[in-house]
C-alpha cells in the first residue's frame, strides 16, 4: 500500500550561535513521513530530536537557526515561508503537544478559551459553535463532565487532564500532522496508557500522521510504524520498527538497548551502560559521532563519516562495521 | 532471613492549610507494615501521590511519624534519639541538582557526615576517606575541590551516593535515584548501586515509579496506591502472578519492548485518575477505579493479608481474582 508522502526532510542542519561558539545541534538529517504513519524519534538529551521538530514548526528561537537543507510539508517548502504564512499552518495543519502540560497552557485563560482560539482563528468559527466543538473535543479525549470543565482554568486540572486538554487543543483543526514531544514523560503509567490509547485511535480513525519524540523505546514499539535513532545531531539508524527491534544494528542502538532494564525479561539481566559522555556539539567528531564511546571503533570511524548501509528492507544504519571489507581490516 | 527493619502500621498525616475543615488532613501514608530483610533490595512502586517517598522519609525520621512503630535491628527507633541511627541509615535523593549545596565543594559535601559523626582520626584521615569514597563511585581525587555545578547529572548522583556512603551505613533509602538521568547514565548508576551492595552488604529500600528499573534491582516489590500497600511479593511472582486489580492494571499499562507483543496483548486501561488524597474513597482506596468493585469495597477497608507464603494482597476478593 503506497501512501501519500506528507513530510520530506532533506539534509537539515540547525545551529545555535552562542557567545561560546557555534553549537551544531542537527547536522544533516534526512527522513520522511507518509500520511497516516507514526514515526518515533529516540535519543538522549542533546541528540537533536527536539531541535529537529521545532524546525518543522519553525519554532526555533534566536540564537538557533536553520542553516541548511529543506523541509517539505504537503509539497510546500516550510523553510521558505514567511512568518505569516507559517501561522496558517501552525496549529492548523501541524499541531504540537509538549512535554510539560502545565507550562504550555496559559494559566490566566480558561481551558475552553484556549481550545476555542485556534477554531476561531483557522476555521473562522463563531464563539458559540467553537464552544460546542470545544466541549465535544474534551469529550473525545475522555475528560468527564466537559461542560463544566471547559469553563475551568488549567490549575483546576490534574496533570493527565492537562495533557488531554493539550491534545484536544491540538486536534481542534484536525491537523494532518501531530508532533508530540515527550507527551507522557510527566505522567504516571496508567495515565500514560490512556493518552497513548487516544493517540493510537486518532491515527487509525483519522489517518493522522504522528511524530513522537521520546526516550522510551517501549512507547515507540507500541504506537509507531517507523523509528529514528539520533545521536549527536545525526541519525545513526532508522527503519520500520519490526525490523529495527528485531535486528538493531548500530552500536549506539545496541548500547541504548543494553543499558535499558526490560520489563519483559524474566532472567536476571545484566545492564551494559555506554561508557563515556555525550558528544560536544561545539566540536563534533569528524567521523562517526559515536566513535569516541564505541567499543568497536576502527581507524576509519574517527576520520570519515560512515554512509547509510541498507541492512534490511528500508532499514538503514550508519556504521562502518557494515562495510563488506570491515571484518578484514586490522586494528 | 534476618529482619533489619520492621515498619509497623506506619502513618504519616499532613495538615494542609486553607482547606475546608474535615478535608484538611492528607493521609500520605496510612497504615503501612513492612519487613525489610538484611542485604535485600525491597522495591516500592506506585504513581505520584501514592506515598512512596513519604514512607522513605518517615523511616529515616526526616518526617516524624504520626503513628506506628519503626524497629531497627530489634530496637524501637520511633522516638529514640536519632543521631546514632543516621550513621546506619542513609538517603539518596531523586534530584541530583537540588540535593547538593551549591556553595560547598564536593570534598566538603562528602566530608560533612564524616565530621558530624566524628569518623576521621585527623585531617589526613578525613582527606583519605573522601578520596576513597570518590574513587569508589567512579570519580577521582581531583574532583574534591570542585563545586556541584561543574558536574553532569550522573556525576552529581555519584557525589550524592558517596555522601551517603561516607558514614559506612547498613541501610540506604534510594528515592528515585536514576529517574532524572539519561538511559545510558541510568545503567551506570544502577550497576554501581548493585556493586556497592555486594561489596558492603548494604540493604536498600528502592523507591521508583519506573517498574522496569525496580524490577531489575529488587528482590521483593511492594505496590502502593493512595498511601497503602496493596500488594507485596517476590519480584518474580509479582510479575508472573499479580493478584490485586491495581497491580494487574499497572503491569499491563507498561509498553514492553517487543512490538509484536505490544500489539497482541490486551491492555487494562484504567478509567479516571488517582483520587484526591484529601478526600480518599471510603473502603478500598482503589474502589473508584476498580472494574471488580462490589458493595463491600466501597464501605470496608481491606487489610493487607497473606495470600501465599511471602505474598500479601489487600483486596476483599483476592481469592477470586
Amino acid at each position: 500500500m503506497e501512501n501519500k508522502r506528507l513530510l520530506d526532510i532533506k539534509d537539515l542542519r540547525v545551529s545555535f550561535f552562542t557567545p561560546g561558539g557555534e553549537v551544531k545541534a542537527v547536522r544533516g538529517v534526512s527522513w520522511s513521513l507518509d500520511e497516516g504513519e507514526a514515526i518515533g524519534i529516540v535519543g538522549e538529551s542533546g541528540s537533536g530530536k527536539t531541535v529537529s521538530v521545532y524546525s518543522i514548526m519553525r519554532l526555533l528561537q534566536s540564537p538557533g537557526k536553520i542553516i541548511g537543507g529543506s523541509i517539505k510539508f504537503d509539497g510546500q517548502e516550510i523553510t521558505a515561508l514567511s512568518e505569516k504564512e507559517m501561522r496558517e499552518i501552525r496549529g492548523n495543519r501541524i499541531a504540537m503537544i509538549f512535554q510539560d502540560p502545565m507550562t504550555s497552557l496559559n494559566p490566566v485563560f480558561t481551558v475552553g478559551n484556549q481550545i476555542r482560539e485556534p477554531l476561531k482563528l483557522h476555521l473562522k468559527m463563531d464563539s458559540a459553535s467553537a464552544n460546542v466543538r470545544a466541549i465535544e473535543l474534551l469529550r473525545t479525549v475522555g475528560i468527564p463532565n466537559p461542560k463544566r470543565r471547559v469553563k475551568q482554568y488549567p490549575f483546576e486540572f490534574s496533570g493527565g487532564m492537562r495533557q488531554r486538554a493539550m491534545i484536544s487543543m491540538a486536534l481542534g483543526c484536525e491537523p494532518k500532522l501531530l508532533i508530540a514531544d515527550e507527551p507522557t514523560t510527566a505522567l504516571d503509567v496508567t495515565i500514560q496508557a490512556q493518552i497513548l490509547e487516544i493517540m493510537k485511535e486518532l491515527k487509525q480513525r483519522r489517518s493522522m500522521s504522528i511524530i513522537l519524540i521520546t526516550h522510551d523505546l517501549g512507547i515507540v514499539s507500541d504506537i509507531c510504524d517507523k523509528i529514528i535513532i539520533m545521536y549527536g545531531g545525526e541519525i545513526v539508524e532508522y527503519g520500520p520498527i519490526e525490523s529495527l527491534f528485531e535486528a538493531p544494528s548500530h552500536q549506539y542502538t545496541l548500547g541504548l538497548i543494553g543499558s535499558l532494564p526490560k520489563i519483559d525479561v524474566t532472567e536476571k539481566e545484566v545492564l551494559t551502560p555506554i561508557e563515556g559522555t555525550p558528544v560536544d556539539l561545539m566540536h563534533p567528531p569528524a567521523g562517526c559521532p559515536f566513535a569516541p564511546r564505541c567499543s568497536e571503533t576502527m581507524k576509519i570511524c574517527l576520520t570519515e563519516k560512515p554512509p547509510y548501509y541498507e541492512i534490511g528492507e528500508g532499514h538503514y544504519s550508519a556504521c562502518w562495521l557494515h562495510h563488506k571489507e570491515s571484518g578484514k581490516e586490522e586494528n | 532471613m534476618e529482619t533489619l527493619l520492621q515498619v509497623k502500621n506506619l502513618k504519616k498525616y499532613f495538615h494542609i492549610k486553607g482547606e475546608r475543615r474535615g478535608h484538611n488532613l492528607l493521609k500520605a501514608v496510612d497504615g503501612v507494615s513492612l519487613d525489610i530483610y538484611k542485604g535485600e533490595t525491597l522495591g516500592l512502586v506506585g504513581e505520584s501521590g501514592s506515598g512512596k517517598t513519604t514512607i522513605g522519609r518517615t523511616i529515616l525520621r526526616l518526617y516524624e511519624p504520626t503513628a506506628g512503630q519503626l524497629i531497627y535491628g530489634g530496637k524501637d527507633i520511633t522516638k529514640a534519639e536519632f543521631l546514632p541511627y543516621r550513621r546506619k541509615m542513609q538517603y539518596i535523593f531523586q534530584d541530583p541538582y537540588a540535593s547538593l549545596d551549591p556553595r560547598m565543594t564536593v570534598g566538603d559535601i562528602i566530608g560533612e557526615p564524616i565530621d558530624i559523626h566524628k569518623l576521621a582520626k585527623d585531617k589526613n584521615d578525613r582527606r583519605d576517606r573522601i578520596f576513597r569514597l570518590l574513587d569508589g563511585v567512579g570519580l577521582s581525587a581531583e574532583h574534591a575541590t570542585r563545586y556541584p555545578h561543574e558536574f553532569s547529572g550522573g556525576q552529581r548522583q555519584r557525589i550524592g551516593i558517596a555522601r551517603a556512603l561516607a558514614v559506612e551505613p547498613e541501610f540506604i533509602v534510594c528515592d528515585e535515584p536514576v529517574s532524572a538521568l539519561d538511559v545510558s547514565i541510568q545503567a551506570q548508576i544502577i550497576n554501581m548501586l548493585e556493586a556497592l551492595q555486594q561489596e558492603m552488604g548494604l540493604t536498600y529500600l528502592f523507591i521508583a515509579h519506573d517498574l522496569a528499573v525496580v524490577k531489575h534491582i529488587s528482590q521483593r516489590i511492594g505496590v502502593m496506591y493512595l498511601g497503602k500497600i496493596v500488594e507485596l511479593n517476590s519480584k518474580k511472582e509479582l510479575f508472573l502472578n499479580p493478584v490485586h486489580p491495581y497491580t494487574k492494571a499497572l503491569l499491563s499499562a507498561i509498553p514492553v519492548f517487543d512490538p509484536k507483543v505490544n500489539r497482541a496483548r490486551k491492555r487494562i486501561i484504567l478509567q479516571g485518575e488517582i483520587p484526591n488524597p484529601l478526600d480518599p474513597p471510603k473502603g478500598c482506596v482503589f474502589s473508584t477505579r476498580c472494574a471488580y468493585a462490589k458493595d463491600i469495597c466501597h464501605s470496608q477497608i481491606p487489610r493487607l493479608e497473606q495470600y501465599e507464603q511471602g505474598h500479601y494482597v489487600a483486596c476483599h476478593f483476592a481469592r477470586e481474582m
